[in-house]
């Protein structure tokens, strides 16, 4: 066993601390880009209208009915359904990005410390999993970025991860210490990493139908003739193309959440000699499972798609979220020693 | 997956009283069985699973902690026998529970088999006719061959079959020599058959869990140092055979432990005496007369012996104690297991003396492995490591009741009969002993001697014969998951024509069946193919992401009502 460095340890909470205060700075900038968005609208009005009119000069006769549509459809939805970048420069969006990528830098250093300073996996407890599950987060939001345009989301995911980090220091905070030998096997390596990427891939999808939500019951109330008081939602894409992101990227956090169980299971019965005994971490995990399993079997159910499997999606993170929370503190369990 | 049959409500039903039909009992068999595998019920009792499942979280469950569930009734005397009533302390093998899964069971069976064999026909058949007008698909482009190319629309139909079959699509041909030749093109069946062997291991894990209850078998025993443990029936403290339990099956390897080494972590604050490494050094013989040999066992590194699993789930320390008794006669010696109730192993013990003559004798208290005394006085143990051990006990004489035959738990020292001797409000006080020490008991009743200390582990051993299949069937479960998500079913149709200058024009369409957010891209790849195969330029055509964004748009726009349609009747 590897000796504890209490000194890299404490470098490692202090890059925690510095990359929490980025992250606030990036939140600023995306608060700040979605307040601006007003201003980004009316350059891409501008711009609509102008193509209006070359295209009136162009056709004549057949252009009002094609620039009616086109406001028609701008007073809705702005934001291109299949999240590409546009043209227009968003500084503030441009500065949070920066921001976003610097703080992950910090995150990822503090990470990685912690890891080295315990001598193995930086995630044997609750702190630790939750300051490198929202590492996760952050870093798979960055990646995402780099195909689709998803800054209209950033406000939202640098909000959780900047509450992660700060639920990680306060309420879950540990110092560098050694696992207790039933958490020492390789498992702990394959089993935990593929649930905390799971976590924060069902993290994306949670702001994502939460939006979804939003951005739908503004759609309804628009084609009824309703006033548009939201307009920052401009910057969000449809509803439907919301929906369709988020269920791409919850299958792929479903498989995950699968393997989590699995491999749960195998090590369940290496540790305890049995693979299912409906502990209460495993009872959770199921109940996970299944309720991300009704998200993906809604899709395909008549009726049930849009804003009902969009609930289950939230219904599913909050079941993470409580599985985590709730579960592991004041349950008892097999589980039990994951905690603080 | 069938629809549900629409069933006349309210004032309708009573406007069109004679116009319904009388359902006989079949009838309202088959009512029953298409409402039971519809997807709606399907996903209905998907969610209830979900739900039911909670309670078992949130009240103590019987098989995991019988002692808990007991002490839960005891204090909550209204709640708790209706709680148990309802089966809230069993419920995973409770009727309701049951009830629910076995009916998503029957209903996912209800699904896969007119699925499997709808499957199996639509391998069987040609890929479906070419619709009238392509350019309605939501993915569709034309191409045309200069005249100079010196193609006919039948040479250019047979180079479009050859690019789809070379991207693995069934093709076939219609009208070959007539003048606008058209196939029709197929892929991804594999997708379906993802998804049926998906489900159909999910009902071979849950095959897979009866056949380890029928058939395991599971037990439980403390070895202290130096003892060994047989694998018979009477080796056990504890055993709990499936229904169909042989104890022939049983067989009789042995372990003893040498010694059992405990580490704790003497470098973190925090964590501080917390252990960090528990490694128990046995000898194992594979049956009576097998050689011995040394092994380790750990935690999470179980010994794979005669067909079963051994692991290491608890330790502890076992004092160990000679009692005498009234008469002078050595009445108990040995190691008695003590458990541990914390961190610091402050551990709970009982001694019961059944041999004590003219008294029976019994002993309750702690065993502290690092004893001090706090401001009250009282003594607690400040480390898990033995610095300085001691015996807190208070004693009994009297009948224990052991003779009785009624069965008693060896932990539990039964006081309602007995007489105390020791205790703190008693004038002889508490018996307080360090290691070699012996306290002489009042009235002559005998006396008891800490000799030495020993630790103890304890073991479960297993055999599970559903665990290897269940594992397999888990495994092809995600195989057929992951093929389901990812490969997408789509259809492909070209049809190709002469103009009277000699071009050849070409238009093709594609269509995914069920979610497909790669079918823009995978027409790019065949519309590139085609122009490669005949020389044209990609030039002037739609930019790629254009297209793709425009394609996004039209078959989300169009996509999920129609999709979840098609997909009701595809998806269980």
């Amino acid at each position: 066993m590897t000796p504890l460095n209490q000194t890299l340890g404490q470098y490692s909470e202090l890059f925690m601390l510095l990359a929490a205060g980025t992250y606030t700075v990036a939140l600023i900038a995306f608060a700040w880009d979605l307040a601006k968005s007003s201003a980004t609208l009316k350059a891409i009005d501008a711009r609509a209208a102008r193509q209006q009119q070359e295209s009136r000069q162009l056709v004549g006769a057949g252009a009002p009915v094609a620039a009616s549509q086109a406001s028609a459809a701008g007073g809705t939805i702005t934001a291109d359904p299949s999240m590409r970048y546009a043209k227009e420069r968003r500084v503030p969006a441009r500065v949070a990005v920066a921001l976003t990528i610097l703080a992950a830098l910090i995150h990822g250093a503090a990470v990685i410390t912690r890891g080295v300073a315990a001598g193995r996996v930086p995630w044997g407890n609750m702190y630790e999993f939750l300051t490198t599950g929202a590492w996760l987060v952050a870093v798979v939001f960055l990646l995402v970025l780099l195909r689709r345009d998803l800054r209209f989301l950033g406000t939202f995911v640098v909000a959780l991860v900047i509450i992660m980090l700060v639920a990680a220091s306060v309420a879950f905070w540990t110092p560098v210490g050694h696992l207790v030998p039933a958490l020492q096997s390789y498992w702990l390596v394959i089993h935990v990493s593929i649930a905390v990427l799971s976590s924060a891939l069902f993290t994306l999808t949670f702001a994502m139908s939460a939006l979804q939500l939003v951005q739908s019951r503004r759609e309804a109330k628009l084609a009824a003739g309703g006033e548009d008081k939201l307009t920052f939602m401009r910057l969000v894409p449809t509803a439907l193309s919301l929906e369709n992101l988020s269920y791409r990227i919850n299958t792929i956090a479903f498989v995950g959440w699968t393997f989590t169980l699995m491999f749960g299971a195998i090590w369940a019965e290496k540790a305890w000699g049995r693979f299912w005994g409906w502990d209460t971490k495993e009872v959770w995990t199921f109940v996970i499972w299944v309720v991300y399993a009704g998200y993906l079997h809604a899709r395909a159910t008549r009726g049930w798609t849009g804003t009902r499997a969009a609930w289950l999606s939230i219904v599913g993170y909050l079941c993470v979220v409580f599985n985590f929370t709730i579960v592991n503190q004041f349950f008892n369990g097999l589980h039990s020693y994951s905690g603080l | 997956m069938s629809e549900t049959v629409k069933k006349p409500k309210g004032k309708k039903a009573q406007e069109q009283d004679i116009a319904v039909p009388v359902l006989g009992p079949i009838g309202m068999l088959r009512w029953a069985w298409t409402q039971l595998t519809s997807m709606r019920t399907a996903l209905l009792l998907l969610l209830l699973l979900a739900v039911a499942a909670v309670p078992g979280s949130l009240f103590p469950q019987r098989p995991a902690n019988p002692a808990v569930v007991t002490q839960y009734i005891k204090n909550n005397p209204v709640t708790g026998p209706w709680l148990d009533r309802f089966q809230l302390f069993d419920v995973y093998a409770s009727y309701w529970f049951s009830a629910i899964y076995l009916l998503l069971f029957i209903s996912l069976i209800g699904c896969i088999i007119p699925r499997v064999r709808a499957h199996y026909k639509a391998l069987r058949t040609a890929p479906p006719r070419t619709p009238r007008r392509i350019s309605r698909l939501p993915q569709y482009g034309t191409l045309v061959i200069p005249a100079a190319q010196g193609a006919t629309a039948s040479s250019a139909l047979e180079d479009a079959a050859a690019v789809l079959r070379k991207r693995h699509y069934r093709v076939e041909t219609r009208d070959a020599g007539g003048e606008r030749p058209h196939l029709g093109a197929e892929t991804g069946y594999v997708r379906e058959v993802g998804n049926l062997v998906f489900h159909s291991s999910l009902v071979g894990v849950l095959v897979s869990v009866a056949l380890g209850g029928l058939f395991g078998y599971s037990g439980q025993r403390t070895i202290v140092e130096g003892e060994t443990f047989v694998n018979t029936l009477v080796g056990y403290d504890q055993f709990s055979p499936g229904t169909n339990f042989q104890s022939a099956w049983l067989s009789p390897y042995s372990v003893t432990l040498d010694k059992f080494e405990v580490r704790y972590d003497r470098e973190s604050v925090k964590q501080f005496g917390q252990p960090i490494d528990f490694t128990a050094h046995v000898t194992t013989k594979d049956g009576p007369d097998a050689a011995p040999k040394d092994q380790i066992l750990k935690v999470n590194d179980p010994l794979e012996i005669g067909g079963t699993g051994l692991y290491l789930v608890g330790n502890g320390y076992a004092p160990v104690i000679t009692v005498r008794d009234g008469n002078g006669n050595v009445a108990l010696q040995g190691p008695v297991p003590s458990i541990p109730t914390d961190g610091v192993y402050t551990s709970t013990m009982v001694v019961k003396v059944p041999d004590a003559k003219p008294d029976q004798l019994g002993f309750v208290g702690f065993f502290l492995p690092s004893a001090q005394l706090n401001e009250q006085g009282v003594a607690f143990s400040a480390d898990p490591d033995p610095l300085r051990p001691q015996l807190n006990l208070n004693s009994y004489y009297g009948d224990l009741g052991l003779d009785s035959g009624a069965p008693q738990n060896v932990y539990n020292l039964d006081v309602k009969n007995l007489k105390q001797l020791n205790g703190r409000d008693l004038p002889a006080k508490g018996i307080v002993l360090d290691a070699g020490q012996t306290y002489k008991l009042p009235e002559g009743k005998g006396s008891i001697t800490f000799d030495g200390l020993k630790r103890f582990i304890a073991v479960d051993v297993r055999h599970n014969p559903g665990q290897v299949p269940a594992l397999v069937f888990a495994l092809v479960a995600v195989a057929g998951l992951v093929t389901s998500l990812y490969v997408g079913r789509r259809r492909a149709w070209v049809r190709t024509g002469t103009a009277d200058d000699g071009r050849v024009m070409v238009e093709y369409g594609l269509l995914a069946r069920g979610e497909d957010h790669g079918l823009a891209k995978e027409t790019a790849k065949i519309r590139q193919a085609l122009q490669e195969g005949w020389g044209l330029d990609s030039g002037p055509v739609d930019p790629p992401g254009a297209a793709g964004a425009a394609a996004d748009n039209g078959k989300n726009a169009a996509g999920p009502d129609s999709g979840a349609a098609r997909n009701g009747k595809e998806s269980s």
